[in-house]
C-alpha cells in the first residue's frame, strides 16, 4: 500500500516537474536581486540615517566642548570645581538642544575621572579600546566610532551608540592636583535611529518576501499556462496509445500550441487511417483463410470419399490402376494435412489464431502424445522414452496447441532419429513447464537451430523420408509457442543429435525468465556414433513433392542452400 | 459421392439441397438421422438443426468446413449431436454415423437417481418428481454413463470415448456443449448444478442421489 502511494507520489512530481521547475528557478533569481537591491537599499538608508546623527552628534560634541573651560579656578571665573565645570557645559550645551547624552572625562590612564550624568554606563565596555588608543596617541585631535553602549546598575542592557572622544588639558588652580592631560568622551545613544533602521530593514525584509512570492505566482500561473495544454496533449496521447483512436485535441487560437494541437490531430488521423487499414487488411485476410477453407474442402471431400471408394476396390484393378487408386489415397492424405496445415499458419499471420486455455496436466498431456505416436516410432525404429515427474504439473495452456506442438517435435524426433532412441522429458520449475524432445539422430549444422523453424525448409533436398510431414509442422509449432508466450527452441550439432526444447509459462500471460530444463545436453552424454558420417542434417520432416507446388502459388522459397534439383514422386 | 458411400454401407438416404425445403422433407421421411451440412442454400443449417430439434431428438451429424470457428459451438449449442470435419475420409463419417445409430436396445430395467432426477434406462424416460423431461438420446447417454458410476470423475476425453464412440482424444468443446444443453433441461438451476458436477481441471461427475 504504502510503496504504491508513495510511487504514485513520486510520478505525480515528476508529472508537474516543468511547472515545478520553472517556479524554482524564478524563486532563486528573483531572491538573488531582491536581496541584492534589499542590502543596497538598506545600507543606503543606514548610511544617510547615520551620517546625519553624527553630524548632529559632533556639532553637539563641539559645543560641550567649547563650553567645558579647561581652566578650572581661574580668578575671573567663579571658582568652580572640575566637576561643576563639566556639569555646566553638558547643561549648556543641553539646553541648545539635541539629544539626551553621556560625557566622561578620564585621565590620561583611561580610569574613569567624571562620569555626568552617573553612572549607569559602564564605561570601559562600552569605549572600545581602539578609540582610547587613538586618543591617546593623537592628543590634539577628535576621534569617534560607533559602539555599544553597556549599562550595567538597576536597568542593564545595551544600545547601539556614537562615541566622541577629545584630549582636553585642565589646569586646576583650586585643586593643582587635578591639573594635567584628561580625556573627555561624549556618548550619543543611537536608539531612535536604531528603531528606525529595523524599521527599514524589516520593511525590505517583508517587500522582499512578497515580491520573491508574487515572483513565483506569477510564474507558475505561466507555465501552468504552457503546460496545461502539453498535459492535455499527453493525455489524449495516451488515449491514443490505449486504443481510443477516434480522441482528438480540442485546437483553440492561432498561437503554437494550436498548431501543436493541429499537427497532433493531422498525425491521430493518419494513425488511425493506417490502423484501419491494416485492420480491414487483416480482416479481408481471415474471410479469404476461411472461405478458401470451405471452398476447397468441401469439393476435397467428395474427391476424397471417391478415392475411398477406388482404394476399397482396387483388389478389382487390373495392377496400374490398382497403384494409381494407392498413390491417389496416400497423396490426398498429405494435401489434406498441408491444406490443415497451411490453414493454421495463415491463421497465425492474420492473428486470428485465440487462445484456449485452461488448466491442464501438461505431463499427462505428453503421455498421451507419446502413447499415440508408437506406432510412428515402431515405423521408424526409434525408441521413444518419456520421462515425467510424478506429481501432476499444471498448467494454463491451450491443451489442442500445445498436443500438437508435442506431436510436431515427437514426429520431427523420430524422422531424424536414424533408430536411435528419442527422449522426451518434462520438467516443471514454480512459474515454467518445459518439455525437452531430444533425439540421436544426425543433428543440427551450425546455424540451422533457427532455421528449422522456417516454412518449408529443408536442409538436405536429396534426402527422402518415410512419411509426409508438411513442412510447416515446426513453423506451426513455434507460433502455437509464441501464442502461449512461451519459447520454442532448437539445438543440434552434426552427429550428436537434436534438442528441441519448449518453454510455457504455468499461468497463461506471464512472462519467462528462464526454463526448467537445460537446452544443451551435458558434456558428459555419450555421444551417437556418427554412423554414416554424412553431413546431412536435421530437418522437419515433410514429403519431397510437396515445396515446388506451394512455391507455385507464391508461398515464399526458404532460404535453401542445397536447391533441389530434381523431385521425385514417391509413393 | 456421399450417396455412393452411404448406399454401399446399406443406408437409405435423402438428399435435400437447400435448406429451405429441409423440413418439409424430414417431416415426410423421418430419418433415423440427419447429416447436414452448415453450409446450405436458403435457410442454413445451423436454423434447420434447431428447427428439427425443436421438434425431434433424432440424432444430428454436422458437417463443417470450419472447426475451429464459433460455427462449432453455435452448431453444437443449436442441437447437433456430433460434427465430422470436411474433408472427412468416408470410414470415419460411417463411424460416426453408425456411432450415432447404436442404441443399446438391451438395456436390462435399471432405475437411476441423480439428485431429484430419475433415470429409467430401459424405458429411456426421465423424470423429475414425476414430471417426465424430454431429451435428445445423445443427452440421455451422457447422462446415463454419469450416473452409472456416481463415485467416478469422468473426464471429457472419458466421455467422448464412452458416449460419442471416438477412439481418441478429438474435440473437448462437444462435451462442454452437451453438458449444457443437458444441465438446462435437468437442473433446476443452471447456474448451480445439481445433477452434473464439474470438478474443476478434470471433468463431470453425477451430482449425489
Amino acid at each position: 500500500m504504502m510503496p504504491g502511494r508513495a510511487y504514485r507520489r513520486a510520478l505525480e512530481r515528476r508529472r508537474r516537474s516543468l511547472q515545478l521547475r520553472v517556479v524554482a528557478t524564478t524563486l532563486v533569481v528573483s531572491a538573488a536581486v531582491v536581496a541584492v537591491v534589499g542590502l543596497l537599499v538598506a545600507s543606503q538608508i543606514r548610511d544617510s540615517v547615520l551620517s546625519g546623527k553624527v553630524d548632529d552628534s559632533l556639532n553637539q560634541a563641539a559645543r560641550t566642548l567649547s563650553d567645558f573651560d579647561t581652566s578650572v579656578g581661574k580668578p575671573s571665573t567663579t571658582p568652580l570645581g572640575l566637576d561643576n565645570q563639566l556639569y555646566r557645559a553638558v547643561v549648556s550645551a543641553n539646553n541648545t538642544g539635541g539629544g539626551k547624552y553621556f560625557v566622561a572625562l578620564t585621565g590620561t590612564g583611561n580610569t574613569v575621572t567624571r562620569l555626568i550624568p552617573p553612572p549607569s554606563v559602564d564605561f570601559p565596555a562600552t569605549v572600545g579600546a581602539s578609540l582610547q588608543a587613538a586618543v591617546s596617541s593623537k592628543s590634539t585631535e577628535r576621534a569617534w566610532q560607533y559602539a555599544k553602549i553597556v549599562y550595567k546598575g538597576d536597568r542593564p542592557g545595551s544600545q547601539s551608540g556614537l562615541v566622541i572622544a577629545q584630549p582636553a588639558a585642565v589646569t586646576d588652580a583650586t585643586s593643582p592636583g587635578a591639573t594635567g592631560e584628561y580625556r573627555l568622551y561624549v556618548i550619543f545613544p543611537l536608539g531612535h535611529e536604531a528603531q528606525t533602521l529595523s524599521l527599514v530593514q524589516n520593511t525590505l525584509l517583508l517587500g522582499g518576501i512578497g515580491l520573491i512570492l508574487l515572483f513565483a505566482g506569477i510564474a507558475w500561473l505561466v507555465a501552468r499556462q504552457i503546460i496545461q495544454p502539453v498535459r492535455h496533449t499527453a493525455r489524449i496521447a495516451e488515449m491514443l496509445a490505449a486504443g481510443r483512436l477516434q480522441e482528438r485535441l480540442a485546437v483553440r487560437g492561432t498561437d503554437e500550441l494550436a498548431k501543436l494541437g493541429l499537427s497532433f490531430n493531422k498525425m491521430a488521423d493518419s494513425l488511425q487511417r493506417q490502423i484501419r487499414e491494416l485492420e480491414d487488411l487483416s480482416r479481408v485476410q481471415r474471410r479469404f483463410v476461411s472461405d478458401v477453407s470451405h471452398e476447397l474442402r468441401t469439393p476435397l471431400t467428395t474427391v476424397r470419399m471417391a478415392a475411398d471408394v477406388l482404394h476399397a476396390a482396387r483388389g478389382d484393378f487390373p495392377p496400374a490402376v490398382s497403384r494409381s487408386a494407392e498413390l491417389l489415397q496416400h497423396e490426398l492424405d498429405r494435401f489434406e494435412a498441408l491444406l490443415v496445415d497451411l490453414l493454421e499458419i495463415s491463421r497465425h499471420d492474420a492473428r486470428a489464431a485465440v487462445l484456449e486455455a485452461d488448466s491442464v496436466d501438461v505431463g499427462d498431456l505428453v503421455r498421451s502424445v507419446v502413447d499415440r505416436s508408437r506406432s510412428h516410432s515402431e515405423r521408424t525404429r526409434c525408441a521413444l522414452e518419456l520421462e515425467v515427474p510424478d506429481e501432476p504439473v499444471y498448467a494454463e495452456v491451450d491443451a489442442r496447441r500445445v498436443q500438437r506442438i508435442v506431436r510436431n517435435l515427437i514426429n520431427n524426433a523420430l524422422e531424424h532419429g536414424e533408430g536411435q532412441p528419442v527422449r522426451v522429458t518434462v520438467a516443471a520449475s514454480e512459474d515454467a513447464v518445459a518439455v525437452l524432445v531430444r533425439d540421436l539422430g544426425v543433428g543440427l549444422r551450425p546455424g540451422e537451430s533457427t532455421l528449422v523453424f522456417n516454412r518449408f525448409w529443408r536442409a538436405d533436398a536429396a534426402r527422402a523420408r518415410s512419411s509426409g510431414g508438411t513442412g510447416l509442422g515446426l513453423a506451426i509449432a513455434l507460433e502455437d509457442a509464441r501464442l502461449h508466450g512461451g519459447w520454442l527452441q532448437a539445438w543440434g550439432e552434426t552427429g550428436r543429435g537434436a534438442n528441441f526444447r519448449l518453454t510455457l509459462p504455468r499461468v497463461a500471460g506471464e512472462a519467462l525468465r528462464s526454463s526448467p530444463l537445460p537446452l544443451e545436453p551435458e558434456e558428459t552424454e555419450p555421444e551417437s556414433p556418427d554412423l554414416n558420417g554424412k553431413a546431412t542434417s536435421h530437418q522437419p520432416a515433410r514429403p519431397a513433392l510437396l515445396p515446388v507446388t506451394v512455391r507455385g502459388i507464391g508461398q515464399p522459397r526458404p532460404s535453401d542452400p542445397t536447391t533441389p534439383s530434381s523431385e521425385v514422386l514417391r509413393g | 459421392m456421399l450417396g455412393i458411400v452411404l448406399r454401399g454401407e446399406g443406408f437409405e438416404p435423402f438428399f435435400v439441397e437447400d435448406g429451405d425445403k429441409a423440413m418439409a422433407v424430414f417431416r415426410e421421411c423421418k430419418p433415423d438421422l440427419v447429416l447436414l451440412d452448415i453450409m446450405l442454400p436458403g435457410t442454413d443449417g445451423i436454423e434447420v438443426c434447431r428447427q428439427i430439434r425443436a421438434e425431434s431428438g433424432v440424432p444430428i451429424v454436422m458437417l463443417t468446413a470450419r472447426a475451429d470457428t464459433l460455427d462449432v459451438v453455435v452448431g453444437l449449442e443449436s442441437g447437433a449431436d456430433d460434427y465430422v470435419m470436411k474433408p472427412f475420409k468416408s470410414k470415419e463419417l460411417v463411424a460416426r454415423v453408425r456411432a450415432r445409430l447404436r442404441r443399446k436396445d438391451d438395456a436390462a430395467p435399471e432405475l437411476l437417481t441423480i439428485g431429484e432426477v430419475t433415470i429409467d434406462v430401459a424405458g429411456h424416460t426421465i423424470t423429475r418428481e414425476g414430471e417426465v423431461i424430454a431429451l435428445t438420446p445423445l443427452e440421455f447417454d451422457l447422462l446415463v454413463a454419469l450416473a452409472r458410476k456416481p463415485a467416478r470423475v469422468f473426464t471429457r476425453e472419458m466421455l467422448l470415448e464412452q458416449v460419442w464412440g471416438y477412439r481418441h482424444a478429438a474435440d473437448t468443446r462437444l462435451v462442454n456443449v452437451h453438458v449444457q444443453r443437458l444441465r438446462a433441461k435437468v437442473e433446476r438451476d443452471p447456474e448451480k448444478p445439481q445433477v452434473v458436477v464439474t470438478v474443476r481441471g478434470v471433468g463431470y461427475k453425477a451430482g449425489p442421489p
